[in-house]
């Protein structure tokens, strides 16, 4: 009960500080908080993930960080590809499941540092934007 | 075909690769995507990291609704566990954006990808 609050909550600060981590830290909560096994985690993380994804987008909206066109087309040419990942993810072992997703973990860590060390990657704006008094890459609340 | 028209056109045709890999892997994972969608912005569409991590959140609410609601058809959605994690998550968020403004992101950066590395030694190990 409170692990899975607690990992809600740090998936949570981590996604608005960061911009990542909802699920990739749901995931391994579910599974090593509440038990849950590989495919279970990942379905559950899925649902988790909604009411975040509205809530940091209605907030980033507000700032005009969201280009709504791309973000729609984006969204509705995912749906055929997310019903194929899902059968795929059932198709497979749990065991399996779990070692890929843990390679997933150590690339999202890796794709982490790499921006970290880089902190002048894609600061540079094609598109003309007016520019923020934060100096820094992070986006905005 | 005018510049400006194949221009349009290879554009949709990049969203297309994009919003498919990342609906892939956000089904396969059960995360949201942005892992795929916000350097492919960045790289391919010339996005800046700001607008490309707060157009891959809003995008991702539709995969992230759509994929939960395929894994429901298997039967593999706990909701009140979903609950359980999604609702202190989004306080999580609204905290961590108010903290994104006090606190030094890199250093947070590090950590989280320690965490994670951690993290996937105890998956595998278990």
């Amino acid at each position: 009960m409170s692990g899975a609050i607690a990992v809600g909550l740090a998936g949570g600060i981590i996604a608005g500080l960061l911009g990542v981590g909802g699920g990739v830290l749901f995931v391994p909560g579910l599974v090593i908080f509440l038990g849950l096994d590989q495919h279970h985690a990942e379905a559950t993380s899925l649902l988790a993930i909604v009411p975040v994804a509205i809530v940091g987008t209605i907030r980033q909206d507000r700032y005009g960080n969201v280009e709504r066109g791309d973000a729609l087309l984006l969204g509705l040419l995912s749906l055929a590809g997310a019903g194929a990942g899902v059968a795929l993810a059932n198709a497979l072992s749990g065991r399996v499941l779990r070692d890929c997703f843990a390679a997933l973990m150590v690339i999202v860590a890796a794709q982490l540092v790499r921006r970290t060390l880089r902190p002048d990657a894609g600061r540079k704006p094609l598109r003309a934007r007016p520019a923020t008094e934060r100096p820094d890459d992070r986006p905005p609340p | 075909m005018s510049m400006a028209a194949e221009g349009a056109h290879n554009r949709t045709l990049k969203l297309v690769a994009i919003g498919s890999m990342a609906g892939v892997f956000s089904g396969l994972f059960g995360v949201g995507g942005g892992t795929v969608i916000v350097p492919l912005l960045m790289l391919w569409l010339g996005y800046e990291e700001r607008m490309a991590t707060a157009t891959s959140l809003a995008a991702i609410v539709f995969i992230a609704a759509y994929a939960a609601g395929a894994q429901g058809i298997y039967g593999n959605v706990s909701v009140p566990d979903a609950l359980e994690i999604g609702l202190p998550a989004v306080a999580g968020v609204l905290i961590g954006t108010w903290l994104q403004q006090r606190l030094p992101a890199r250093s947070i950066a590090l950590m989280f990808a320690a965490v994670l590395l951690a993290s996937a030694v105890e998956l595998v190990l278990r």
